[in-house]
């Protein structure tokens, strides 16, 4: 062993190889270490009829875990497929990179929301910035141009000293990375909750477009085709748990330390991109797959599994950031900004002029063979010889326990409903002043306006509206529009209900800019699975989101699972956050949140009930969280969505706002600020003053109707059985400090008082 | 007075986007020969009073909680002479 | 025949189709200019548009400044070629030494998007000309990088020269648009050579082109205007 100081071996002295592996069947494996159980590591080896090499056992290890197989979650995200509502629109369903939809004028669209939560709260910055980087490789692998991104952040309390050191990097993170993109970012989410201190929830969604014909898939077909890695070099990033493998086979020089983040490169992600859709464009790709989660164990694996042929890949030619990685972690690197392409031999040169033409590092690794194996080889000596299917899609699955937690009935039993309310009008403006200054309830503008949301040229709405829409055709101004909502509140009281409750939100919300809504994403932020009360609220949310899917016509294209988000034994709310894409024929009717016109009539849509379990007023004023959520209508929420879609269409009204958490006062204190005009309210027959303004009941909006289509709009309503009542009128301009919101007989507020409590709170929170 | 430097590097193995961008371009502008560029950050911190062991300590745990983010980068303390500065300058 | 004006992109270049658009929507051609390429294909005038050249890494606008396009631009600029710096085209412009001063990173130290109000300075560019002296614009503002700085007497060289193309207003309420937002020198969002034809300025005239997107006001389109009637009219 005569190496000098720092000078190591080409590569590791003992490789594992086949045949290795299959002479030494008695040797001890790390599967325990890798995450593995007994079985699971029989299985593997009943599979191979040998004992796996240290970068089999690698591959099986990552692709096999919770992150990357669902093996807790599959069972019941089946339901998505099984309860699936007949849907033309849909053109790839579950199980792609990302669904795609069909919006018509020959064009396709594909969304997606996926989590970065651990990470996030580990490096807040790099976290949160590789979460935007991943989903946007996800939507481009689809053949998409990335439109749009949105984030939906969850964090713990607004006051909390790891929330000021969480959220600005988080913040700061989706900005740096996708700002650098030129992705606009046009809705998303922020709320704050003691459950998750600890537990950060960054989901991240993209929206693409594309034409029909352009579709790509992952697979990896036409024997003879070669794989093609492109994109960044190949550096130990994010391969913790490998090292353990590496440990062993590398002798005591020892390999380099591993980085447990890694850092994203938006630069070379937006070079990526450009490169990427000049590829498509010369039709040169047969299959195309991104690097994320597991690297190049999953790209290979997948695209092999997903062919019809086998695959043999040259591990060797793998570019390098760091010489000194083994096999075992070249395959299980994480490093960002990489796309695995399968090209037929004569389209090669072209791929790889566009790649030079971009910078970008381009290298044949390997080709499509006959057969049906995976095989891969490391300086000319086997090392995996696996059927790719065993990896990639038949993994392991749990049928964990689960079981309603006892605590349950007492928490439904806490009824919101009794808690003492405001006796007097004064109170009641109190109250109104500390809800929409709560953190929660409060303007986000201070991290929305760090985020570029013009960039492309296409936005028409993006927050603070209900939902961001994008124009995807500038000649008939065809666009498409999306809501995310998530409520752990509600969905901590009523799994089931607080699913649906998410979905009906994101729905309404897509609904009242004037969009059709078409089709669903999710991201299902829960605890351990291993808990069977988190379990339970699993079942029961991914039960009720199928159920609701089904009811409104709506499937669910594709999304993502993040478990044990808990703190020993505390797990956050469950966390079901659904995205909802809608599409309009012409964006020029979209429908804004904004009062603008003095003298334009209000009216409320749908029912009002005293319901205030898991409320804002609940949460804000009695620190409370029990009881029931709102009751859910998913009929209601349909013909809500049907009214307010003809309604902007026809060009009946000119302001909508969805009403959920804060009930109606805080919609229409947002949509006064917004439009720089005060309201005057009248509390309607029939309702109480507190009930009228902080109920939470579901499937409602507040429209302003011009007056010379009051009539018109009414018995639009009247005639398909929505409830409307007139409460009062858009009244007074900022601009001539005479804007109040008046509720008459109980309180006034002027607007500028409104407007220093809702936008100074998160500022003076985080500054 | 004496003037302490912290330099803040990403650590070895973690991912330098700038630097790399750095050095690709270098052989379009002719400097050719270098095969390796890392980007980092220096800070000069004029310190009142004695430097001693105390206040090196202190600065050593600024470095640690603030200066550098060790979860990714690596810092070196050192201190200078007065004199060194002047040439620099 | 119409004027050709041409769109450079550089790697990390992001506002570039969206410049091309407002370019065809004030009746001029657009010309897509590769940034490795010595031939600025006959165009009339040159916009260096948004974006992240090169990730901003080293300085923004630092790198793509000594591209093979760049060569070009900048002797051709010096001979009187029409050239528009918006945001990282400003940067380029300031890194290639066709306008003076430099580009900090914001005082608040946080990118800042928002509908910004500015006055027209000067119309006396070839940029400006449909704008007049004093008027008041409101477009999109997007960076991180994007305060304004020089030394005290350069900054009184392009004031007493009437250089100072666009100010920030700084009165009046932050929510409406108004203040600067980067802590830029003497307000400074603007600036043109002594010539007029080389203009640089942080916020985006190109996200205010189209009624009903982006802002939904227009009055980014005058740039564009501007540029197409003077290259006509010769």
């Amino acid at each position: 062993m005569l190496h000098s100081s720092g000078e190591r071996p080409p590569y590791p002295r003992n490789l594992d190889t086949v045949k290795h592996a299959t002479e030494t069947p008695d040797v001890e494996q790390p599967w325990s270490e890798l995450g593995l159980k007994q079985d699971e590591y029989e299985r593997i080896r009943e599979i191979l009829g040998r004992r796996p090499t240290g970068a089999e056992l690698a591959m099986y290890s990552v692709m096999w875990s919770e992150h990357c197989s669902y093996k807790s979650s599959k069972v019941h995200l089946k339901q998505f497929g099984e309860k699936a509502p007949e849907n033309d629109a849909m053109l790839v369903g579950i199980g792609e990179n990302a669904g795609v939809v069909d919006v018509g004028q020959g064009y396709a669209v594909t969304f997606k929301v996926e989590s970065h939560n651990h990470p996030s709260y580990i490096e807040p910055y790099q976290g949160a910035a590789t979460g935007v980087g991943g989903i946007v490789r996800d939507i481009l692998a689809m053949g998409a141009r990335p439109v749009a991104v949105m984030d939906p952040l969850r964090f713990g309390a607004a006051d909390h000293p790891d929330t000021k050191r969480v959220l600005p990097g988080v913040v700061a993170g989706i900005g740096g990375y996708g700002n650098c993109l030129g992705l606009p970012n046009i809705g998303g989410e922020v709320v704050f909750d003691d459950c998750y201190q600890g537990n950060p929830l960054v989901n991240a969604l993209c929206v693409g477009v594309m034409k029909h014909e352009d579709i790509h898939l992952a697979k990896a077909s036409g024997t003879g085709n070669k794989v093609i890695l492109y994109g960044a070099r190949t550096g130990g990033d994010g391969i913790g748990g490998v090292s353990v493998l590496a440990s062993e086979t590398f002798e005591s020089t020892g390999p380099a330390k591993r980085p447990a983040v890694q850092v994203g490169d938006p630069f070379q992600e937006k070079l990526l991109i450009e490169c990427t859709l000049e590829i498509f464009k010369e039709n040169l790709v047969a299959g195309i797959q991104d690097l994320g989660g597991a690297g190049l164990s999953c790209a290979t694996s997948e695209l092999a599994s997903a062919g019809s042929g086998g695959m043999r890949v040259e591990l060797d030619t793998v570019p390098l950031r760091d010489a000194t990685l083994s096999p075992e972690e070249i395959l299980m690197s994480e490093s960002q900004e990489r796309m695995c392409a399968i090209v037929e031999p004569d389209k090669v040169d072209r791929f790889l002029e566009i790649c030079e033409k971009w910078d970008v590092i381009a290298t044949v690794i390997g080709e499509v063979t006959e057969g049906d194996r995976l095989e891969i080889f490391w300086h000319g000596e086997q090392i995996v010889d696996v059927p790719p299917r065993s990896v990639a899609h038949e993994g392991p699955t749990y049928h964990r326990p689960y079981e309603r937690p006892s605590w349950q009935d007492a928490l439904q039993a806490d009824d919101a409903n009794k808690l003492p309310r405001p006796a007097s009008g004064a109170e009641l403006k109190e109250q109104v002043l500390k809800l929409v200054a709560s953190p929660n309830q409060a303007s986000k503008s201070w991290i929305t306006d760090q985020y570029d949301r013009f960039v492309q040229g296409n936005t028409v709405l993006a927050q603070p509206e209900d939902s961001g829409m994008i124009r995807i055709d500038a000649d008939t101004n065809l666009g498409v529009a999306v809501a995310t909502d998530g409520n752990g509140r509600y969905a901590k009281l009523d799994p089931y209900a607080g699913a649906q409750l998410a979905l009906a939100e994101a729905y309404r919300n897509v609904a009242t800019t004037g969009a059709k809504p078409l089709a669903v994403s999710d991201c299902l932020n829960f605890g351990s699975p291993e808990d069977p009360a988190v379990m339970w609220q699993f079942a029961e949310a991914t039960r009720g989101l199928a159920d609701a899917c089904q009811t409104l016509g709506t499937p669910v294209t594709g999304g993502n699972v993040s478990l044990y988000n808990q703190t020993g034994e505390t797990a956050i709310h469950p966390t079901p956050v659904v995205a909802v894409l809608g599409v309009i024929d012409d964006v020029t009717r979209r429908t804004p949140v904004a009062f603008k016109e003095e003298g334009q009539l209000l009216y409320l849509l749908g029912d009002t009930k005293e319901e205030f379990g898991g409320s804002a007023w609940s949460q804000v004023i009695h620190g409370h969280l029990g009881g029931l959520p709102p009751a859910v209508d998913l009929e209601r929420e349909r013909l809500l969505a049907e009214i307010l879609i003809s309604a902007s269409r026809d060009g009946m009204i000119d302001a909508a706002h969805d009403l959920s958490d804060g009930g109606l006062i805080q919609a229409v204190v947002e949509s006064c600020l917004r439009g720089g005009t005060g309201a005057r309210l009248v509390v309607p027959d029939g309702l109480d003053a507190f009930t009228f303004l902080f109920s939470e009941s579901a499937g409602r909006a507040v429209v302003a109707v011009p007056r010379s289509e009051e009539l018109r709009f009414t018995d639009m309503c009247g005639a398909r059985g929505l409830p409307v009542t007139r409460i009062g009128v858009v009244d007074g301009a900022e601009s001539d400090s005479n804007a109040v919101v008046d509720v008459q007989g109980e309180f006034v507020l002027s607007l500028a008082e409104l407007r220093t409590a809702h936008e100074e709170t998160i500022p003076a929170l985080l500054v | 007075m004496a003037r302490v430097v912290v330099d803040v590097m990403l650590k070895p193995e973690i991912l330098d986007p700038q630097g790399q961008a750095v050095q690709r371009a270098l052989p379009r502008l002719g400097f050719e020969g270098i095969s390796d560029v890392r980007q980092g950050k220096r800070f000069e911190l004029e310190v009142d009073g004695p430097l001693d062991e105390a206040a090196l300590a202190r600065i050593h745990e600024m470095a640690e909680t603030f200066l550098a983010n060790t979860v990714i980068e690596d810092f070196v303390v050192k201190v200078e002479e007065a004199e060194a500065v002047k040439v620099e300058s | 025949m119409t004027a050709r004006i041409g769109v450079v992109t550089f790697p990390g270049t992001l506002d570039d189709r969206d410049t091309q658009r407002a370019v065809r929507l004030a009746g001029a051609e657009a010309v897509p200019l590769w940034h490795r390429d010595k031939d600025l294909k006959q165009v009339d005038a040159v916009v260096l548009p948004g974006g992240f050249s090169y990730g901003d890494y080293l300085r923004a606008g630092a790198i793509s400044r000594f591209s093979p396009l760049m060569e070009t631009v900048i002797d051709q600029a010096k001979a009187g070629l029409p050239v528009l710096g918006i945001c990282n085209g400003f940067q380029v412009l300031t890194e290639s030494h066709l306008l003076p001063g430099a580009m900090l990173r914001n005082n608040h130290l946080h990118f800042i998007c928002r509908d910004q109000k500015l006055r027209v300075e000067s119309d006396r560019t070839a940029w400006t000309a449909d704008y007049t002296a004093g008027q008041e614009i409101s477009i999109p503002l997007k960076n991180i990088d994007g305060r304004y700085v020089a030394d005290e007497r350069t900054l009184d060289m392009l004031e007493a020269e009437g250089r100072v193309a666009f100010r920030y207003l700084a009165r009046g309420e932050a929510a409406d648009g108004y203040g600067n937002p980067n802590g830029s020198l003497r307000d400074i969002a603007g600036i043109t050579n002594e010539a007029g034809n080389v203009v640089g300025l942080m916020p985006h005239p190109e996200h205010a082109v189209e009624p009903g997107i982006g802002t939904g006001r227009t009055d980014g389109l005058g740039f564009f205007t501007s540029i197409l009637k003077k290259l006509v009219n010769v």
